[in-house]
């Protein structure tokens, strides 16, 4: 006798990705639960790069507390110091003068720059296309050489003070990125030929990762995430800071809310920082990179050696801290991921009494149980990937 | 004193008493509210088209040990994604009864930042769906972001081995390190 037919038991499946994967360029985990390969659930676990920014920033000095602001999203430290220091200002109540204004204005934007170049170039090599990944990071190489010849470190930069800068551009620093501009723009056009109609690419992010208007708005997201849902919001033009109301750009938007759409707004991003990058250096202003304010800015060397006045204003700014009234202020500026917002506390005195930073991609990584739903198992990479997950900003 | 913004006017002409305190320090406006209007005033404040606050942008808190009373402070940041304006709610919570309502049923990004608050702080969000630890883990004890946590306090899962002649850090306050050295060096 032939056995009966049995119907093939489908229970959900427990799997853990994660701490460390090698697609998840960030420690993090992820409890899914699958059907098959299909994601019925995630739980995601975030913190494992938790160092306690705002406690250590509470034992700092408010000019010490710009080095942690670097270890933040890494990939863009010049936003963090550029945000942090405008806080700071603006608890202050002082204004930096225009040349400094626009060289944090450039410097924000090249590093916009790198921090897209990093996430699409990694979410391509992810997904197969390693080619344009190189391209992409060679592209970012480019630009960060010229962070390092402008700040003396590629990453962790510290490059930004409270009330101006450490120092001014390098003498040939517009030729060196109209140059690398140049190279860059051409490198993207290569990437946009390899990728942006490629059949295997448009399958695994078109349609995948979709987020609606309304879910996205909900969980708080900002940034390339939100604009893909077709929400025009950008913290540089709705409460535009330092000289981006005097810049001509556009937003790029998206429609579907999905991962295709959030490469493209970045790709376009791109191209839009550059334009802003050479509008701000045709315009670029002489005069002082700092403030003249003894009681903010620390006085040159000169002065220090040569004079008691100097000395007393350096030694008073090392060993109490700048004094910052006290009061409460909140500065958003629009960082690589989304809205990078600064909530300062001051109680008087020369340390900050609570530095909260709001971290774009914590409140994303908060809303991708909800993107990848549905989804199957190896959408989690360019969906995460899109993402761009940085755990020194994520789990601060 | 500057001028009230009309929409703190309105927030104070509706809700009268539960309005605490209101500023605008460095253009920022800032009403404080009593932590039982909370859900209420929020609500209306995301949902009168009046106000149309859309957007949560951020939810944090401030511990202001023997600065101020009550202790704590929950804070709301919000924004209008249409008028681009943003203001910021607060709320004084107590040390004894350290609770506030969740605004998860408000907006869906408030879970997890609640989350953070309640891990750092040890504030509890009524009406969470969901409230545990999230950046550190669930056998930790105490709550870091409280002024009184000490800083150099050490609270390793698995015991850290003394390693000889390595950096040992003789400033650390860590009474679980001095309660286990003291307990070794009893026979």
């Amino acid at each position: 006798m032939k056995p009966e037919p049995k119907e093939l038991p489908i229970e959900p499946m427990d799997l853990q990705m994660g701490p460390s994967h090698p697609a998840t360029h960030g420690t993090i985990k992820f409890n899914l639960k699958l059907e098959g390969e299909k994601v019925l659930a995630c739980e995601t676990e975030v913190g494992y790069l938790h160092r306690g920014f705002d406690k250590m920033s509470e034992q700092a000095t408010w000019t010490q507390v710009i080095p942690y602001t670097d270890r933040l999203n890494y990939v863009s430290p010049l936003i963090n110091n550029v945000g942090y220091a405008l806080a700071v200002e603006k608890l202050l109540g002082v204004e930096t003068p225009p040349r400094c204004q626009f060289i944090r204005t450039i410097m924000s934007e090249i590093s916009r720059v790198t921090d897209h170049l990093t996430c699409c170039g990694m979410a391509a090599s992810e997904l197969g296309a390693i080619t344009a990944g190189f391209y992409m990071i060679e592209a970012r190489e480019l630009l960060m050489r010229i962070i390092e010849a402008v700040t003396g470190a590629r990453l962790t930069i510290s490059y930004v003070r409270i009330g101006g800068l450490k120092h001014d551009l390098t003498p040939n620093f517009a030729e060196q990125v109209a140059q690398a501009f140049r190279k860059v723009r051409q490198l993207l056009s290569d990437c946009d030929k390899l990728l942006s109609r490629n059949r295997i690419f448009i399958d695994r992010m078109s349609n995948v990762g979709v987020i609606s208007r309304e879910t996205a708005i909900d969980y708080g997201l900002t940034g390339p995430i939100l604009r893909s849902t077709g929400v025009n919001y950008d913290v540089r033009k709705a409460n535009p800071y330092l000289i981006y109301d005097r810049l001509e750009f556009t937003v790029p938007l998206g429609t579907q809310g999905d991962n295709y759409d959030r490469f493209i707004c970045r790709i376009q991003e791109i191209e839009q920082s550059m334009k802003i990058v050479e509008q701000a250096l045709k315009n670029l202003p002489p005069g002082p990179i700092s403030l003249d304010d003894p009681r903010v800015v620390l006085p040159e060397k000169e002065k220090v050696y040569n004079s008691i006045e100097g000395l007393m204003h350096h030694f008073k700014i090392i060993m109490e801290g700048i004094q910052v009234p006290p009061g409460e202020v909140y500065f958003p500026v629009e960082g690589g991921n989304g809205e990078l917002g600064f909530y300062i506390v001051s109680q008087g005195g020369g340390k900050p009494y609570r530095v909260r930073v709001r971290p774009p991609c914590f409140i994303a990584m908060g809303a991708f149980h909800e993107m990848i739903k549905g989804y199957m198992l190896a959408d989690i990479v360019p969906t995460f990937g899109m993402i761009n997950m940085i755990g020194g900003e994520c789990d601060r | 004193m500057p001028e009230e913004s009309p929409r703190i006017q309105y927030l104070s002409g509706k809700f009268g008493a539960l309005i605490l305190d209101s500023h605008a320090l460095h253009g920022d406006e800032t009403v404080v509210i009593c932590r039982e209007g909370l859900l209420e005033i929020v609500r209306s404040l995301k949902e009168d088209p009046q106000m149309d606050f859309d957007f949560l942008a951020d939810i944090t808190a401030v511990d202001y040990l023997g600065k101020k009373e009550p202790r704590f402070e929950a804070v709301y940041h919000l924004l209008s994604l249409q008028s681009h304006r943003r203001i910021r709610v607060k709320v004084p919570v107590p040390e004894d009864q350290p609770e506030v309502d969740s605004l998860t049923p408000l907006w869906k990004g408030a879970n997890w930042l609640e989350r953070e608050v309640w891990d750092m702080f040890g504030i509890r969000f009524r009406g969470h769906p969901d409230l545990r630890r999230i950046l550190l883990y669930e056998e930790f004890r105490g709550y870091p972001l409280r002024k009184d946590y000490p800083v150099n306090q050490r609270q390793p899962l698995i015991p850290e081995r003394p390693l000889a002649g390595t950096f040992v850090d003789t400033r650390s306050d860590n009474k679980l390190l001095q309660l286990k050295q003291k307990a070794e060096h009893k026979p």
